[in-house]
């Protein structure tokens, strides 16, 4: 006899159904959502940064900045020219060294170096830096983005791999040796 | 009986949509929205058709891969008979979409059809503004040029500003550390299925809910939206003051979205494709990125605001502009509709058109940023070194060199990003003046590392001369009495 608070079996079945495909979601929705977040997991504790080289000491002169470019270290086949990057090598004297990330801590353009007035300036909204990164004027909230260094035999490398930004720059800047007085 | 209608028979006799297809297209709808300004929606539907048509034969032949996607733009202007062409009319498309979403909300807004009972249909309708935006975006990302690069470079930095998830959102943007073949084949995957997907499953919401409800009345001043009156009144409306929607108001949508065509193939043919700007190589540096059109009042405020309000504006800015948006119809669900009576919400027009046209028009002048080139190429004008004196002439020359003229215009040629000196000497003094040069401040750098103090002295001699005729340099009045009382001539 039918009885309102009863279950039917065919009620019954149904909902097992639900619960199976929810359970077979749910299954399949970690695998899904490790795969989309793949970029961001991996990020995690600097896995992205390494040593990069950038050239002899000898071909940065002293007390000058110069454009020195390399290959990101983790590259795909698909990447092209994209993985290719540029920074400001500025060599105080001997071992002494600033690496700038071209990008503006703005929002990222590539800054250019003036020698004659010393000055770093963007394009974009018009920030500018003195030559040791330090905030001139404009919009930027700090000083250029700095990339950790270290001198080995005669090689200056760099600790890169990530795009500087300006919201998660904690982790890129004051990493590696740093010369004591910029 | 005929062939044709024969075969129109087999088919209706299995799909039987002809009696629906029949009823949608003669419901009756209030003779006075057959109007001009009832054509936007149909229009944008147009466009979106053929945004989705060019968008197919583009990827016919577009690579969507961080080392080839530029080449295959090149490809498809140089080498594809007519790949110009399409290019053409997707990019003018996206353009003409823009603008015609844009129009459409702001004659729906004023003519109060977000009230009850659309107010989903105008919820729907913000959504599907947000996606047209996010088209235009992602779109200007696969023309994977300089601009995008660095264009994207600038969304991450805006996006790294997120309190805790900063970080994390850039890199799930980029699809990696830095911006690479990985962030462009996972802009394709958003401007292709995912994004236009959304698109195609609002606009049927939109267009079935427009159907249900009906098309909104003309509004006639003084008629208020009540909710428990209004589906009677718009009722009655129909059956009194109606007429079938086919073909009495849709030859005008016709017409319209026909012109809009033509417009757009005319831009196409006329101006070509956009772009693309250089090769996306990070390592040219010499280039000075500027987003499209419709993003570009947003480069102009990111360079006008206080340094302290961007990060609130541009984080908690969208996020209310969007709630209000959405708000609105909860807001202000009944009430009156024409805008003869709303002078809040035509003021509200006029001001967000205006704030827009004005930054997108300061964005084409970009006065803000620094004109690199200045110093090496803007000549002083000669008229300024007339009669100057070596000391004189070689501040001038130290002026040029230490790209002073790319923040400084003077003869209105040079950047804008600090004041024009073709008249400083009148507003400062020779004390102001070296001050200034070395300390810096009110936004300008201080020099006094990069210039010895023969730079300085020259320089400020040269910008000494730089008064009209006529009218005297500024002077420090108790300067000179100082000097008078301890004996010595100024």
């Amino acid at each position: 006899m039918p009885n309102e608070t009863m279950l039917s079996r065919r009620g019954l079945l149904m909902k097992l159904g639900i619960l199976f495909n929810g359970l077979v979601a749910t299954a399949l929705a970690v695998p899904i959502v490790g795969y989309v977040l793949s970029s961001v997991t991996r990020g995690r504790a600097n896995a992205y940064l390494a040593w990069v080289p950038l050239g002899r000491v000898d071909e940065f002169p002293e007390s000058e900045t110069r454009l020195a470019t390399f290959r990101n270290p983790n590259v795909m086949p698909t990447d092209g020219k994209t993985a290719d990057t540029a920074c400001w090598v500025r060599r105080i004297e001997g071992d002494q060294f600033q690496v700038f990330a071209v990008n503006c801590a703005h929002l990222g353009c590539p800054v250019r170096w003036f020698p004659q007035s010393g000055l770093f300036m963007c394009p974009c909204h018009g920030g500018a830096y003195y030559r040791d990164g330090s905030r001139a004027s404009g919009p930027p909230e700090r000083g250029l983005f700095e990339y950790g260094y270290q001198v080995k035999d005669g090689l200056i490398a760099i600790q890169a791999g990530e795009l500087p930004t300006p919201g998660a720059s904690a982790a890129l800047v004051r990493i590696g040796k740093m010369p004591p007085c910029a | 009986m005929r062939l044709t209608q024969k075969i129109g028979e087999w088919f209706d006799r299995r799909l039987q949509l002809a009696a629906p297809i029949r009823e949608i297209s003669e419901h009756p709808v209030p003779r006075n929205t057959a109007s001009w300004w009832y054509v936007f929606g149909s229009a944008a539907l147009v466009v979106f058709i053929l945004q989705i048509v060019t968008g197919i034969l583009l990827a016919l032949i577009y690579v969507p891969s961080g080392a080839e996607a530029w080449s295959s733009l090149q490809t498809l202007n140089h080498d594809v008979t007519l790949g110009w062409f399409i290019r053409a009319l997707h990019g003018w498309g996206s353009n003409f979409m823009v603008a015609i979403v844009l129009i459409h909300m702001v004659q729906v807004f004023l003519f109060g059809a977000y009230k009850f009972p659309r107010e989903l249909t105008w919820i729907v309708g913000v959504f599907l503004l947000l996606m047209t935006l996010g088209m235009a975006f992602t779109g200007q990302v696969l023309r994977f040029d300089q601009d995008a690069y660095w264009g994207l470079g600038i969304g991450a930095s805006i996006a790294s500003h997120v309190p805790i998830l900063g970080p994390a959102i850039v890199k799930l943007m980029l699809g990696g550390p830095i911006i690479a073949g990985a962030t462009l084949s996972r802009f394709f995957a958003l401007h292709v299925f995912v994004i236009p997907g959304m698109l195609i499953g609002f606009v049927c919401l939109h267009l079935l809910m427009v159907l249900k409800l009906g098309i909104n009345e003309w509004p006639m001043p003084g008629r208020l939206v009540r909710r428990a009156t209004y589906a009677n009144e718009y009722h009655e409306l129909t059956k009194k003051d109606g007429a079938p929607f086919v073909p009495y108001a849709v030859w005008k949508d016709l017409f319209f979205a026909a012109s809009i065509l033509l417009a757009v193939a005319a831009c196409a043919l006329y101006f070509g494709p956009f772009g693309p700007t250089g090769v996306p190589d990070p390592t040219i540096i010499q280039t000075a990125p500027k987003p499209d059109y419709f993003f570009l009042w947003l480069y102009a405020l990111l360079s006008l605001l206080p340094p302290a309000m961007e990060t609130p504006a541009l984080l908690i800015g969208p996020v209310i502009a969007i709630l209000v948006l959405l708000l609105l119809p909860f807001l202000s669900g009944e009430g009156e509709k024409s805008w003869r009576r709303r002078p809040i919400a035509v003021l509200t027009v006029l001001l967000i058109a205006v704030t827009l046209g004005t930054f997108t028009h300061l964005a084409g002048l970009a006065p803000w940023s620094p004109h690199m080139n200045a110093w090496s190429g803007d000549p002083v004008p000669m008229r300024l070194l007339h009669g100057t004196t070596a000391l004189e002439r070689r501040g001038a020359l130290v002026f040029q060199v230490k790209q002073c003229r790319n923040c400084h215009s003077l003869g209105e040629t040079g950047g804008q990003r600090g004041p024009a000196l073709d008249s400083v000497a009148v507003r400062l003094t020779q004390d102001q003046l070296v001050r200034q040069v070395i300390q810096g401040g009110g936004n300008m750098p201080a020099y006094g590392k990069n210039l010895s103090p023969a730079e300085t002295t020259a320089l400020v001699a040269f910008l000494e001369t730089l008064h009209p005729a006529g009218q005297a340099p500024a002077r420090d009045a108790s300067r000179d009495a100082a000097l008078r009382e301890s004996g010595n001539q100024p």
